[in-house]
Protein backbone atom coordinates (compact mmCIF):
# COMPACT_ATOMS: atom_id res chain seq x y z
CA UNK A 1 0.00 0.00 0.00
CA UNK A 2 2.80 2.03 0.43
CA UNK A 3 4.01 1.81 -2.71
CA UNK A 4 0.69 2.96 -4.05
CA UNK A 5 0.72 6.20 -1.37
CA UNK A 6 4.51 7.21 -2.67
CA UNK A 7 3.22 6.90 -6.37
CA UNK A 8 0.31 9.01 -5.86
CA UNK A 9 1.85 11.99 -3.35
CA UNK A 10 5.23 11.90 -5.41
CA UNK A 11 3.27 12.19 -8.54
CA UNK A 12 1.02 15.14 -7.12
CA UNK A 13 4.16 17.22 -5.53
CA UNK A 14 5.67 16.57 -9.67
CA UNK A 15 2.23 17.99 -10.77
CA UNK A 16 2.41 21.30 -8.38
CA UNK A 17 5.84 22.02 -9.74
CA UNK A 18 4.32 21.54 -13.41
CA UNK A 19 1.44 24.24 -12.69
CA UNK A 20 4.39 26.19 -11.46
CA UNK A 21 6.80 25.98 -14.62
CA UNK A 22 3.54 26.50 -16.72
CA UNK A 23 0.75 28.59 -15.14
CA UNK A 24 2.98 30.80 -13.37
CA UNK A 25 5.91 30.76 -15.76
CA UNK A 26 8.49 30.45 -13.49
CA UNK A 27 12.04 28.81 -13.93
CA UNK A 28 12.99 25.27 -12.73
CA UNK A 29 15.06 27.01 -10.42
CA UNK A 30 12.61 29.13 -8.98
CA UNK A 31 9.95 26.35 -8.75
CA UNK A 32 12.79 24.45 -7.04
CA UNK A 33 13.47 26.87 -4.57
CA UNK A 34 9.81 27.66 -3.69
CA UNK A 35 9.28 24.11 -3.09
CA UNK A 36 12.55 23.32 -1.16
CA UNK A 37 11.10 26.75 0.85
CA UNK A 38 7.52 25.28 1.88
CA UNK A 39 9.00 22.51 2.61
CA UNK A 40 10.84 24.12 4.88
CA UNK A 41 7.99 25.93 6.49
CA UNK A 42 5.95 22.45 6.53
CA UNK A 43 8.17 21.00 8.20
CA UNK A 44 8.24 23.66 10.78
CA UNK A 45 4.54 23.12 11.38
CA UNK A 46 5.45 19.96 11.76
CA UNK A 47 3.13 18.18 9.25
CA UNK A 48 5.74 17.48 6.89
CA UNK A 49 6.71 14.57 8.95
CA UNK A 50 3.20 12.83 8.88
CA UNK A 51 3.48 12.72 5.08
CA UNK A 52 6.60 11.32 5.08
CA UNK A 53 4.70 8.94 7.57
CA UNK A 54 2.15 8.15 4.93
CA UNK A 55 3.53 8.18 1.42
CA UNK A 56 7.62 7.34 2.67
CA UNK A 57 9.85 7.50 -0.96
CA UNK A 58 6.91 9.50 -2.18
CA UNK A 59 7.43 12.27 0.51
CA UNK A 60 11.23 12.04 0.63
CA UNK A 61 12.25 11.58 -2.79
CA UNK A 62 11.12 14.90 -4.42
CA UNK A 63 13.23 18.29 -2.92
CA UNK A 64 10.68 18.98 -0.82
CA UNK A 65 11.91 16.79 1.44
CA UNK A 66 15.48 18.61 1.61
CA UNK A 67 14.11 21.69 3.18
CA UNK A 68 12.25 19.06 5.65
CA UNK A 69 15.70 17.63 6.51
CA UNK A 70 17.45 20.42 7.27
CA UNK A 71 14.88 21.82 9.36
CA UNK A 72 14.79 18.47 11.30
CA UNK A 73 18.59 18.26 11.24
CA UNK A 74 18.81 22.00 13.14
CA UNK A 75 15.87 21.31 15.13
CA UNK A 76 17.56 17.63 16.95
CA UNK A 77 20.86 19.59 17.55
CA UNK A 78 18.85 22.42 19.03
CA UNK A 79 17.08 20.65 21.45
CA UNK A 80 20.65 19.08 22.50
CA UNK A 81 23.01 22.51 22.60
CA UNK A 82 19.74 25.32 22.37
CA UNK A 83 20.10 27.96 19.91
CA UNK A 84 23.69 27.52 18.21
CA UNK A 85 22.47 23.92 17.41
CA UNK A 86 20.42 25.17 14.90
CA UNK A 87 23.58 25.97 12.78
CA UNK A 88 25.65 23.19 13.96
CA UNK A 89 23.04 20.87 13.11
CA UNK A 90 21.60 22.14 9.78
CA UNK A 91 23.45 19.72 7.02
CA UNK A 92 22.84 16.22 9.91
CA UNK A 93 20.39 14.85 7.72
CA UNK A 94 20.83 16.46 4.58
CA UNK A 95 24.90 15.36 4.38
CA UNK A 96 24.47 12.09 2.16
CA UNK A 97 21.98 13.81 -0.73
CA UNK A 98 24.64 16.65 -1.01
CA UNK A 99 27.80 14.69 -0.30
CA UNK A 100 26.05 12.06 -3.28
CA UNK A 101 25.74 15.28 -5.37
CA UNK A 102 29.05 16.04 -5.42
CA UNK A 103 30.92 12.84 -5.71
CA UNK A 104 29.06 11.73 -8.25
CA UNK A 105 29.09 14.90 -9.90
CA UNK A 106 32.92 14.78 -10.26
CA UNK A 107 33.14 11.09 -11.03
CA UNK A 108 30.75 11.60 -13.74
CA UNK A 109 33.31 14.90 -14.80
CA UNK A 110 36.32 12.61 -14.31
CA UNK A 111 34.49 9.10 -16.50
CA UNK A 112 31.80 11.74 -19.05
CA UNK A 113 32.17 14.21 -22.12
CA UNK A 114 29.80 16.77 -22.83
CA UNK A 115 27.74 16.14 -25.64
CA UNK A 116 26.86 18.70 -28.41
CA UNK B 1 3.91 47.39 -20.91
CA UNK B 2 3.40 50.82 -19.99
CA UNK B 3 2.96 54.10 -22.93
CA UNK B 4 5.82 55.51 -21.63
CA UNK B 5 8.02 52.36 -21.74
CA UNK B 6 6.96 52.29 -25.41
CA UNK B 7 8.14 55.55 -26.58
CA UNK B 8 11.27 54.72 -25.81
CA UNK B 9 11.79 52.07 -28.09
CA UNK B 10 12.64 51.86 -31.63
CA UNK B 11 10.21 50.77 -34.47
CA UNK B 12 12.07 47.79 -34.98
CA UNK B 13 12.21 47.10 -31.10
CA UNK B 14 8.20 47.68 -31.04
CA UNK B 15 8.12 45.22 -33.84
CA UNK B 16 9.79 42.90 -32.14
CA UNK B 17 7.48 43.35 -28.83
CA UNK B 18 5.04 42.76 -30.86
CA UNK B 19 5.75 39.66 -32.28
CA UNK B 20 6.53 38.35 -28.97
CA UNK B 21 3.69 38.92 -27.80
CA UNK B 22 2.08 36.83 -30.71
CA UNK B 23 4.19 33.79 -30.32
CA UNK B 24 3.51 33.77 -26.28
CA UNK B 25 -0.55 33.41 -27.05
CA UNK B 26 0.80 29.74 -28.16
CA UNK B 27 -0.48 27.69 -25.27
CA UNK B 28 1.33 24.82 -23.09
CA UNK B 29 -0.88 21.59 -23.04
CA UNK B 30 -1.21 22.36 -19.50
CA UNK B 31 -3.36 19.18 -18.51
CA UNK B 32 -0.94 16.46 -20.89
CA UNK B 33 1.95 18.22 -18.85
CA UNK B 34 0.42 17.83 -15.75
CA UNK B 35 -0.65 13.84 -16.70
CA UNK B 36 3.15 13.52 -17.79
CA UNK B 37 4.83 14.99 -14.90
CA UNK B 38 2.15 13.07 -12.01
CA UNK B 39 2.98 9.55 -14.09
CA UNK B 40 6.85 9.94 -14.16
CA UNK B 41 7.44 11.47 -10.75
CA UNK B 42 5.30 9.12 -9.34
CA UNK B 43 7.53 6.28 -10.62
CA UNK B 44 10.83 7.98 -9.95
CA UNK B 45 8.87 7.64 -6.20
CA UNK B 46 7.88 4.40 -6.36
CA UNK B 47 11.63 3.14 -7.49
CA UNK B 48 12.65 5.34 -4.66
CA UNK B 49 10.34 3.46 -2.02
CA UNK B 50 11.77 0.12 -3.64
CA UNK B 51 15.42 1.29 -2.78
CA UNK B 52 14.18 2.13 0.44
CA UNK B 53 12.47 -1.17 1.41
CA UNK B 54 16.17 -2.84 -0.01
CA UNK B 55 17.82 -1.24 2.45
CA UNK B 56 15.44 -1.52 5.19
CA UNK B 57 15.15 -5.21 4.68
CA UNK B 58 19.25 -5.57 4.04
CA UNK B 59 20.78 -3.17 5.38
CA UNK B 60 18.75 -2.75 8.84
CA UNK B 61 17.74 1.08 8.06
CA UNK B 62 14.83 2.11 10.16
CA UNK B 63 12.35 3.68 8.41
CA UNK B 64 13.40 7.40 9.75
CA UNK B 65 17.04 7.36 8.34
CA UNK B 66 16.19 5.56 5.26
CA UNK B 67 15.98 8.31 3.00
CA UNK B 68 19.79 9.29 3.22
CA UNK B 69 20.84 5.95 1.45
CA UNK B 70 18.20 6.12 -0.85
CA UNK B 71 18.90 9.80 -2.08
CA UNK B 72 22.64 8.67 -2.12
CA UNK B 73 21.66 5.46 -4.52
CA UNK B 74 18.83 7.66 -6.74
CA UNK B 75 21.56 10.23 -7.61
CA UNK B 76 23.86 7.76 -8.21
CA UNK B 77 21.70 6.40 -10.78
CA UNK B 78 20.92 9.60 -12.17
CA UNK B 79 24.77 9.92 -12.83
CA UNK B 80 25.05 7.19 -14.86
CA UNK B 81 21.38 8.31 -16.80
CA UNK B 82 23.08 11.81 -17.42
CA UNK B 83 26.08 10.68 -18.34
CA UNK B 84 24.72 8.50 -21.16
CA UNK B 85 22.22 11.46 -22.31
CA UNK B 86 19.05 9.62 -21.23
CA UNK B 87 18.09 12.26 -18.46
CA UNK B 88 17.86 14.76 -21.09
CA UNK B 89 15.44 13.06 -23.06
CA UNK B 90 13.54 11.85 -19.88
CA UNK B 91 12.97 15.95 -19.01
CA UNK B 92 12.42 16.94 -22.07
CA UNK B 93 9.57 14.11 -21.65
CA UNK B 94 8.44 14.66 -18.11
CA UNK B 95 8.82 18.48 -17.28
CA UNK B 96 8.28 18.94 -13.64
CA UNK B 97 7.96 15.05 -12.93
CA UNK B 98 11.69 14.49 -13.38
CA UNK B 99 13.05 17.84 -12.13
CA UNK B 100 11.24 17.59 -8.94
CA UNK B 101 12.35 14.99 -7.66
CA UNK B 102 15.83 14.63 -5.93
CA UNK B 103 17.30 13.21 -9.41
CA UNK B 104 16.45 16.16 -10.98
CA UNK B 105 18.97 17.94 -8.23
CA UNK B 106 21.11 15.64 -8.90
CA UNK B 107 21.25 15.86 -12.83
CA UNK B 108 21.68 19.91 -12.53
CA UNK B 109 25.11 19.04 -10.31
CA UNK B 110 26.39 16.63 -12.85
CA UNK B 111 25.18 17.74 -15.74
CA UNK B 112 27.18 21.43 -14.21
CA UNK B 113 30.29 19.40 -13.89
CA UNK B 114 30.67 17.49 -17.19
CA UNK B 115 29.65 20.49 -19.08
CA UNK B 116 32.08 22.35 -17.36
CA UNK B 117 34.90 19.83 -17.40
CA UNK B 118 36.45 21.13 -20.70
CA UNK B 119 37.03 24.58 -18.57
CA UNK B 120 39.58 22.06 -16.47
CA UNK B 121 38.99 20.58 -12.94
CA UNK B 122 38.98 23.32 -10.74
CA UNK B 123 37.72 26.11 -12.12
CA UNK B 124 35.44 24.53 -14.70
CA UNK B 125 33.90 21.86 -12.75
CA UNK B 126 34.69 23.04 -8.98
CA UNK B 127 33.53 26.35 -9.58
CA UNK B 128 30.45 25.67 -11.82
CA UNK B 129 29.08 22.07 -10.25
CA UNK B 130 26.48 23.92 -7.68
CA UNK B 131 25.94 26.31 -10.33
CA UNK B 132 22.11 25.37 -11.39
CA UNK B 133 21.20 23.62 -7.89
CA UNK B 134 22.94 26.72 -5.83
CA UNK B 135 19.88 28.19 -5.39
CA UNK B 136 17.92 25.64 -3.96
CA UNK B 137 21.22 24.87 -1.19
CA UNK B 138 21.25 28.54 -0.57
CA UNK B 139 17.82 29.20 -0.02
CA UNK B 140 16.92 26.04 1.57
CA UNK B 141 19.54 26.16 4.17
CA UNK B 142 18.16 29.76 4.57
CA UNK B 143 15.09 29.35 5.56
CA UNK B 144 15.33 26.27 7.15
CA UNK B 145 17.16 28.26 9.70
CA UNK B 146 14.46 30.66 9.99
CA UNK B 147 12.21 28.13 10.58
CA UNK B 148 14.15 26.49 13.10
CA UNK B 149 15.54 29.80 14.56
CA UNK B 150 11.59 30.42 15.40
CA UNK B 151 10.62 26.83 16.82
CA UNK B 152 13.53 27.15 19.11
CA UNK B 153 12.85 30.27 20.57
CA UNK B 154 9.18 29.40 20.92
CA UNK B 155 10.26 25.95 22.29
CA UNK B 156 13.01 27.59 25.25
CA UNK B 157 11.25 30.61 25.85
CA UNK B 158 7.38 30.42 25.10
CA UNK B 159 7.29 27.27 26.78
CA UNK B 160 5.91 25.75 23.64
Amino acid sequence: MVFFWAFVVGGLICVIGQIMFDVFKLTPGHTLTTLVVSGAVLSGLGWYEKLVDFAGAGATVPITSFGNQLVIGAMEQAEKHGIIGVITGMFQVTSSGISAAIIFGTIGAIFFKPKG
Amino acid sequence: MSNNKKKKLTPTQQEYQQFANNREVVKRPLLKNCIKAFLVGGIICVIGQLISTFYMYFFKFTEQNVGNPTVATLIFITMLLTGFGVYDRLAQFAGAGSAVPVTGFGNAVISAAIEHRTEGFVLGVGGNIFKLAGPVIVFGVFSAFIVALIKTILIQWGGL
